[in-house]
């Protein structure tokens, strides 16, 4: 009779079932408060008052989500985070195309064309990662009033633009040189210029990268507050922004159900981002995490 | 292979003169001097580290020189971009292009060039027919074989009808088989375009049946350069007679003197008496290659068989002469046992002889 065969490193069914009653525990740890959202988002005002956390909503109603998103007061007005929906967008999409493209060039230059004192720079815009961003908020909103920038969509993009450097760069520097450099030889040898070798044959290879930036800076620049409030303007505010100003414009009572459904399509788009990618999403944190 | 000839463009040698490269504070090579001949295949050989991918990159236009000149077709290109040289290169890794399909690679040099659509079809096909790609040019790279992907790094090269093809260890990446089959189409391919081609490579075998001269190097310094007849049979040095030719040339040290009619070689294991002279006399080493050594019941020489390595078509037998192991090759083995002592002759006309300390030949005057 032949006997059952063990599998290597196996711990047998008790070890087993204890990683997954940790793991099942550790999810539900995590999982409790976007369940207390998600509910709280659904019941109606009297209902929370009756004060049962995690009671399953006796009357779903949508009518919080519709507030949230149309209605609600930001401040004297009151449309809800929709606008904010928007200019979130409008500041996202530039930011995110404009980093990849510029970090994909500085990458490829310094990689393949090694000009004199690239490392340097490369040395002093990694430097520049280290520095908080807010020691760099005043100057900046001096040099942007100056050029009239200040308060603007082109301005927040701008500003967007130059956090993001040193990781975009890193991001593709690192990938070019995981490339076969006698690829690039062979381009020159073919009579492939600067630009030719980069839209034509460098871009294209880079798709796996372009998913990893997009979804860094997607993530980055949606979840941003502070730029946002201090650069983007009064027409431009970011959903972030707006978010914040729906919790803290109370007036008479504070609305938990609305509160909560604001706070959920706020986060929605990371959220879309990280389900839909998450392989992806992974190797962007690891790529980014895991500097030079 | 389809040997219709497709060299339309001008066939060029190549000059270097008083060559310099530096990795930041290291000479990679000095002064280094080479004439390519055009219509020639020179190999340049040596161990990994020698400098030999260097110069070839340097011939290409991809590394920064340092010092002295590259003359390509009779025209100074020291710092000339790598397209306007007028080559073709075929790279170790193949590097072709991943997003193109196999057409893409094979036109992309063309249409940088601007050359007119209907020329680069024409030079596609023709090139396409000749190194059997014409099934695959709808393919990418990433859907060929090994031996397939070489076949269009050369096909790209070759489009160019460039006036010199530079070859770094192409077929390196090859299993043994393919890397046989592929060489035999090199040369006939060299034959049939009488292109000047500079191939790089560290295996002697590849170098030996491709070149027609070698420049074997070490350390960035030319040692010998010659037809492979010459350099196997006339190494320049020590370094050169030990890296061409397998099994390795066997090497005896010991003295040399002056005799009666010519001079002797004197070591514990071996004499041999040379009928000529040398300018040079006191300690020295015997360079002997395997196929020198006949095992004969007349010879002169014995030693005891210490293993016997069967190659197929010959055999290599170990032989062990007092404190000395002497590799032979033998067609034969019948009536060969190990242990056994056995009588061994060398031909003192076709042997060589190295200075001990310099390790440079020692030439012999007949008389």
């Amino acid at each position: 009779m032949k006997a059952a065969r063990r599998s290597v490193g196996g711990q047998g069914a008790w070890g087993r079932l204890g990683i997954y009653a940790f793991l099942v525990l550790a999810a539900l740890f995590f999982l409790a408060p976007l369940y207390v959202m998600l509910v709280t988002s659904f019941k109606s005002m009297d209902e929370i008052r009756a004060g049962q956390l995690f009671a399953w909503p006796s009357q779903p109603t949508l009518a919080a989500w519709q507030t949230a998103w149309s209605e609600a007061c930001t401040g004297l007005a009151c449309e809800g985070v929709r606008v904010g929906f928007w200019n979130s967008v409008a500041i996202v999409v530039p930011s995110t195309l404009l980093p990849i493209l510029v970090g994909a060039l500085n990458g490829y230059a310094l990689s393949f064309w090694r000009p004199r004192g690239g490392d340097l720079m490369f040395a002093v815009l990694m430097l520049g990662a280290f520095i908080p961003v807010q020691v760099m908020i005043y100057p900046l909103v001096k040099v942007l009033a100056a050029t009239g920038l200040f308060a603007s969509l082109p301005g927040i993009v701008l500003v967007h633009l130059a956090f993001s450097m040193p990781v975009m760069t890193l991001l593709f520097r690192n990938h070019y040189l995981s490339l076969p450099a006698e690829l690039f030889k062979a381009a020159r040898v073919d009579g492939g210029g600067f630009w030719r070798i980069f839209w034509q044959l460098m871009l294209p290879m880079s798709t796996p990268i372009i998913i990893v930036a997009a979804i860094m800076q997607v993530t980055g620049v949606w979840n941003d507050y502070v730029l946002g409030l201090v650069f983007a303007g009064a027409e431009n505010l970011p959903m972030t922004v707006q978010l914040n100003n729906v919790i803290n414009t109370t007036t008479g009572e504070r609305l938990y159900n609305v509160n909560m459904a604001a706070t959920i399509l706020t986060s929605l788009v990371p959220l879309v981002v990280y389900l839909v990618s998450g392989r992806w999403f992974v190797r962007g944190i690891t790529a980014g995490a895991v500097k030079g | 292979m389809n040997m219709q000839a497709l060299q339309a463009g001008p066939v060029s040698g190549v000059r270097v003169r008083e060559l310099g490269v530096r990795y930041g504070e290291q000479d990679v090579l000095a002064g280094l001097d080479l004439d390519v001949q055009a219509g020639e295949f020179l190999v340049l050989l040596g161990p990994s580290g020698c400098g030999k991918s260097t110069l070839l990159h340097s011939i290409a236009g991809l590394l920064d020189t340092a010092a002295g000149s590259i003359e390509i077709g009779g025209q100074d290109m020291t710092f000339a971009d790598p397209s306007a040289r007028g080559i073709g290169m075929v790279f170790q890794s193949y590097a072709l292009y991943p997003n193109m399909t196999v057409l893409g690679n094979l036109s992309f040099g063309l249409r940088v060039a601007g050359v007119p659509r209907a020329e680069i079809d024409r030079r596609v096909q023709q090139t396409a027919q000749m190194l059997q790609l014409g099934p695959l040019l709808a393919r990418k790279p990433s859907h060929l074989s090994g031996g397939q992907r070489q076949r269009v790094a050369i096909g790209r090269a070759l489009v160019r009808q460039a006036g010199v093809y530079l070859l770094d260890e192409p077929l390196s990446n090859l299993d043994a088989q393919l890397r046989t089959e592929l060489r035999r189409e090199l040369k006939l391919l060299h034959r049939a375009l009488g292109a000047t081609m500079i191939y790089v490579t560290h295996d002697q075998v590849e170098a030996m049946t491709l070149a027609t001269r070698i420049a074997i190097m070490r350390q960035g310094v030319i040692q010998q350069i010659g037809t492979p007849q010459e350099v196997y049979e006339r190494p320049a040095n020590r370094f050169v007679a030990g890296f061409v030719g397998s099994p390795a040339m066997n090497f005896v040290e010991g003295t040399l003197a002056a005799a009666a009619g010519g001079v002797d070689f004197q070591s514990p294991a071996l004499q041999l008496h040379f009928p000529g002279s040398v300018a040079v006399a006191g300690t020295a080493v015997l360079g002997v290659r395997p196929e020198q050594i006949r095992i004969d019941a007349s010879g002169a020489f014995n030693g005891t068989v210490q293993l016997i390595e069967p190659m197929g078509g010959q055999q290599v037998v170990w032989l062990q002469c007092g404190s000395q192991t002497l590799a032979a090759v033998v067609h034969h083995v019948a009536g060969l046992a190990l242990d056994q002592v056995v009588r061994f002759h060398i031909d003192a006309a076709s042997v060589s002889l190295f200075d001990a300390t310099s390790g440079t030949r020692i030439p012999m005057r007949s008389i």
